[in-house]
């Protein structure tokens, strides 16, 4: 569902961060993406969110090239991929289920849609009892989870998350994965970008490692690192 | 029908917890306004009087007078005449005989009219006086005039009505280059304003970014802030001019310069124009001025 075909992107300031990117990853699959910082995982998820335009190559999505879709309906694309950060990127002065349904008010989701669905999305990520908590009370793992119920409120096709354990500890980690793998297991593709090996080496999935921008490993059943 | 409503509501609260968020950039956007329009509307009213006293007045010179030479023939005359009856736009010729001139001016000098009683000869050339349909035909007529013969002068008042024109075509072009940089710089003002608010929502519009809000959705509330600065910002003009007109005209009206203003126009006449007018360019200006803001500032 989607495909990476000669992907180049070179940035103005003349940095190649990716070089010839050939994938393919099928729907419901969960791929790790890892590599060092500047690897170019970061460019390769903003090419799929429509933020940055790759210098050639073309770019399929559900067997749509995305490259070539008009600024107007780069909204309609973002709908179909939940995004999850590192920073979690939760409004402060609006409670856990303002947070979830703002992402349904956006896209014009009636009050009786919201009504039902958030609820169901908050209880799916274990947070309904902290519904009308505002994002300062809670704990990291808590916001993780308010950013996960917000990514697939829309039902998403794909989520990505980019660093999603990054600022937790293994623990609050794990829980966060488990969950993951629920949404995952439901049918949605999901793509993580990570630097955190015994999450990778634990979960025995698919690993694509970047290099310098190019791909320089494409494991089935990988780990992290090969060498070491 | 009902989810756009609720959209819109909600953008309208957002324009004006943005404006209310920067106060005091707020205050100068619609200052900014405020005294566009103002100059804007002082300019429009002087115009319409112009305008007015020229319309009024315009009666008193429709009427070209040419003097005929000593030495013509009344064959000339009569020619003459007839010429004249027959181009466009003149309503009547009235030949004034030297007699007829010289007791106009006997009882315009009134008195004094005894001073005329010695002249050994009427010095009063033959004329006529031709009555135009409207002040339009004056130039046609004038040059059609000069191509007769037997003809000394041609006077005729234009002059004046040209000069009123010219005047007010000056203060119009004048005050259109300064109407012109004020609303620039309330453009300006406004996009700054609308700059600082898209900067306190940065974190928002990126989250919306990637839910998939349209931009449309995004912009709409700067918009709408937009659109209440312009809006305030010409309704305190509009009653600012307004009221002022109507104190100059009080004014005017209790010393007994009736003559003044029964040359203006009142103010219940133009008041309609003047909200409309002034409406459209501060809403105008203020949906630009976030346009520019978001252009630059608002990449989706």
């Amino acid at each position: 569902m989607i495909i990476f075909k000669n992907i180049i992107k070179e940035y103005n300031n003349g940095v190649k961060a990716l070089n010839n990117i050939n994938l393919h990853i099928s729907k419901g699959e969960f791929v790790f993406v890892v590599g060092s910082s500047g690897a170019g995982k970061s460019t390769l998820i903003k090419l799929l969110l429509k933020e940055v335009e790759p210098t050639s190559g073309k770019l399929f999505f559900n067997k749509k090239d995305i490259t070539k879709v008009k600024n107007r309906k780069v909204p309609i694309i973002r709908r179909k991929i939940g995004v999850v950060f590192q920073d979690f990127r939760l409004l402060p002065n609006k409670t856990v289920y303002e947070n979830v349904a703002f992402a349904k008010e956006i896209i014009g989701a009636s009050a009786k849609e919201i009504r039902r669905q958030v609820p169901i999305v908050l209880s799916m990520v274990g947070l309904s009892k902290k519904a009308n908590s505002y994002p300062n009370q809670l704990s990291g793992g808590e916001k993780q989870r308010v950013s996960i119920a917000r990514a697939i409120v829309n039902n998403p096709t794909v989520l990505i998350a980019d660093e999603p354990t990054g600022n937790l500890d293994p623990e609050t980690a794990g829980d966060i994965m488990d969950l993951i793998m629920q949404i995952n297991r439901r049918g949605t593709t999901v793509i993580m970008a990570t630097h955190a090996k015994d999450i990778v080496d634990s979960m025995q999935r698919r690993v694509i490692a970047l290099s310098k921008g190019k791909v320089v490993r494409d494991d089935q059943r990988g780990v992290y690192d090969h060498e070491v | 029908m009902t989810m756009k409503f609720r959209i819109l509501k909600s953008m309208i609260k957002q324009g004006f917890v943005g404006m209310w968020r920067n106060r005091m950039m707020s205050l100068a956007s619609i200052g900014s306004v405020t005294s566009a329009l103002m100059i804007l509307g002082m300019v429009l009213i002087l115009i319409l009087n112009i305008n007015n006293v020229t319309n009024m007045t315009k009666e008193q010179f429709d009427e070209i007078h040419i003097y005929l030479k000593e030495d013509i023939t009344d064959e000339q005359i009569n020619t003459i005449e007839d010429e004249i009856q027959n181009y466009e736009g003149v309503l009547s010729v009235v030949f004034q005989s030297k007699e007829q001139a010289l007791e106009i001016m006997k009882n315009r000098w009134g008195e004094e009219s005894d001073l005329l009683n010695g002249l050994e000869e009427n010095p009063f050339p033959q004329s006529y006086i031709i009555q135009l349909e409207d002040i339009k035909y004056a130039d046609n007529v004038v040059s059609n005039l000069e191509g007769l013969s037997g003809i000394d002068k041609i006077k005729y008042f234009k002059d004046i009505v040209k000069r009123i024109i010219s005047v007010s075509n000056v203060i119009k072009s004048g005050s259109l280059i300064v109407i012109g940089i004020l609303m620039l710089i309330s453009i300006f003002i406004i996009s700054n304003t609308i700059k600082i608010t898209v900067a306190a929502r940065k974190k928002e519009i990126n989250i919306m970014k990637y839910v998939g809000a349209t931009n449309g959705y995004i912009r709409g509330p700067f918009i709408i802030e937009g659109i209440l600065l312009g809006t305030i910002g010409s309704a305190l003009a509009v009653i600012l001019v307004d009221v002022a007109y109507q104190y100059i005209y009080k004014i005017l009206n209790n010393r007994l310069y009736v003559f003044v203003t029964s040359y203006m126009v009142p103010s219940d006449d133009i008041f309609i124009d003047v909200v409309i007018i002034f409406m459209t360019i501060g809403i105008g200006i203020g949906i630009l001025g976030s346009i520019i803001s978001l252009r630059r500032f608002l990449r989706v």
